[in-house]
C-alpha cells in the first residue's frame, strides 16, 4: 500500500513539475500574431501603395507568408526582393513587369499658390503625409511621404509633383560599371564577339 | 563503433519499425498521401524521437530505478515525452518561425504515435546505454522517415495509375504496404540484435 502512495506521490510531483515549466514557457516564450508576417513587413517599403494588388504592405506580407511571390512590389525593388529571398530562403527572381517597373524613389511636392483646398489629396494618401484643411493650402510632410503617386490622379488643378529624393549617403549605391562590359555599343565589341563565333 | 553501426543498421533496415514491427502506422498511413508532407513529417519524427530515447532513458535511469518505482515506466515516459515535445514546440515557434513553419503541426501530432513510446520502452527492454538509447532513436527515426518518404511517393504514383474500383483509396494503399512490408522481410537475418 506504501509503495502505491509512493508512486502516486512521484507520478503527480513530476506531472506538477512539468505543468509548471510548461506555464512559464508559455509566458516567457510567448509569440505575438505570426511572426513571419512580421518580419515580412518589417522589409517591405509601407509605401501602401497597392501596386501588388493588395490593399497595403502588411496584406501583402500576409500573402507572402501564405506562399505568393515575392516580386511584385516595385516600390521595394530589387533591394526588398533580395532581403525577401534572403529571409525566407527563396530563390531571389526578377521583378514581375506586370506590378510596375521599379523607378526613381520620388516624394510629392504641392505647388502650394496653385492649390485650391479641396481635400481630396488628403483623402488620397495611405500614410497621412498631408496637411491640410478645406479651403486652405495643403502640403507634404516629406519624413512621411512614401511617393506612391496615389496623390497626383485626385488633383483637379494638378498642382502636385512628384519629385525625385535627392542622393544621399544612405540612398547611394553603386552604378553599374557599363562602359567596362562589352556590349553593341561599344565599338570594338560585334568584332570581338564575331571572332569568337568563327572559332 | 561497429556495434553502434549494427544498431543503426539493425533499427533502420532489419527491424525497420514501421514495416516489420508495425509501430507508427497511422501517421504511415495518414500523412503518406503527399511527399510533401511526409518530408515534413519524417523530419518531425527525427527529432521526436530522437529526443524521446534520451529523455526517457534518463528519466528512467536516474529518476525511477533509484527510486524502485519502474513499473511507472510506460506513464511517466508518456508524461515526459509529452513535456519535451511541447516545450520544444514553444522555443522553436519563438526562435524560429521558418523552423517552426516546416515542422509546425507535425510536432505536437507526433507525440503520442506509439512508435515513440515504443522506442522508449525497447530501449529500456533491450538495457541500452546512453549513446545506444540516443542512436537507437534515432536509427528508428530514420528508419520510419526512409519508409514514409518511399511509400509516400510510392502513393503519389498510384493515384494517377488505373487502379480497378473496388481496390481505390485505402485499399491499394495497404496492399502496397504489405507489398513493401514483404521486401522489408529480406533483410531479415542481416545483423544479429
Amino acid at each position: 500500500m506504501q509503495t502505491l502512495y509512493f508512486a502516486i506521490t512521484i507520478l503527480a510531483l513530476l506531472a506538477l513539475v512539468f505543468g509548471a515549466i510548461l506555464g512559464f514557457a508559455a509566458i516567457r516564450f510567448r509569440v505575438e500574431g505570426d511572426p513571419i508576417v512580421d518580419q515580412i513587413d518589417f522589409l517591405l517599403p509601407q509605401t501602401q501603395c497597392g501596386q501588388c494588388g493588395h490593399p497595403g504592405c502588411r496584406p501583402y506580407a500576409e500573402a507572402i507568408a501564405n506562399g505568393e511571390a515575392i516580386n511584385r512590389c516595385p516600390p521595394g525593388g530589387e533591394t526588398t526582393i533580395k532581403a525577401l529571398a534572403d529571409l525566407l530562403d527563396v530563390e531571389a527572381i526578377a521583378l514581375d513587369a506586370e506590378h510596375g517597373a521599379e523607378a526613381v524613389r520620388t516624394i510629392a511636392y504641392i505647388r502650394e499658390d496653385e492649390c485650391i483646398g479641396c481635400t481630396k489629396c488628403i483623402q488620397a494618401c495611405p500614410v497621412d503625409a498631408i496637411l491640410g484643411a478645406a479651403k486652405q493650402m495643403h502640403t507634404v510632410i516629406v519624413n512621411e511621404c512614401t511617393g506612391c503617386d496615389l496623390c497626383v490622379e485626385p488633383c483637379p488643378v494638378d498642382c502636385i509633383d512628384m519629385l525625385p529624393i535627392e542622393v544621399t549617403s544612405t540612398s547611394w549605391h553603386w552604378q553599374q560599371p557599363l562602359d567596362l562590359i562589352a556590349t553593341s555599343s561599344q565599338p570594338h565589341s560585334p568584332a570581338s564577339l564575331e571572332g569568337l563565333s568563327h572559332e | 563503433m561497429v556495434e553502434y553501426l549494427l544498431i543503426l543498421v539493425s533499427t533502420v533496415l532489419v527491424n525497420n519499425f514501421v514495416l516489420v514491427q508495425f509501430l507508427g502506422l497511422c501517421p504511415f498511413m495518414g500523412v503518406s498521401s503527399k511527399l510533401e508532407t511526409a518530408l515534413g513529417m519524417s523530419l518531425a519524427t527525427t527529432f521526436v524521437l530522437t529526443l524521446a530515447s534520451l529523455c526517457s532513458y534518463l528519466t528512467y535511469t536516474y529518476l525511477l530505478q533509484p527510486l524502485g518505482l519502474e513499473f511507472l515506466q510506460t506513464i511517466s515516459f508518456i508524461l515526459v515525452i509529452a513535456f519535451v515535445v511541447q516545450f520544444t514546440e514553444m522555443v522553436v515557434h519563438k526562435t524560429s518561425p521558418l523552423l517552426h513553419k516546416v515542422l509546425g503541426i507535425f510536432l505536437p501530432l507526433i507525440t503520442t504515435n506509439c512508435a515513440v513510446l515504443g522506442v522508449a520502452l525497447l530501449n529500456i527492454k533491450k538495457s541500452n546505454g546512453f549513446i545506444e538509447s540516443i542512436l537507437y532513436g534515432f536509427g528508428a527515426a530514420v528508419g520510419f522517415s526512409l519508409v514514409l518518404i518511399l511509400f509516400a511517393a510510392m502513393r503519389e504514383r498510384i493515384t494517377v495509375a488505373d487502379v480497378p474500383a473496388p481496390f481505390k483509396g485505402a485499399a491499394i494503399a495497404m496492399i502496397s504496404a504489405g507489398i513493401m512490408s514483404l521486401a522489408f522481410m529480406g533483410f531479415t537475418g542481416l545483423v544479429a540484435i
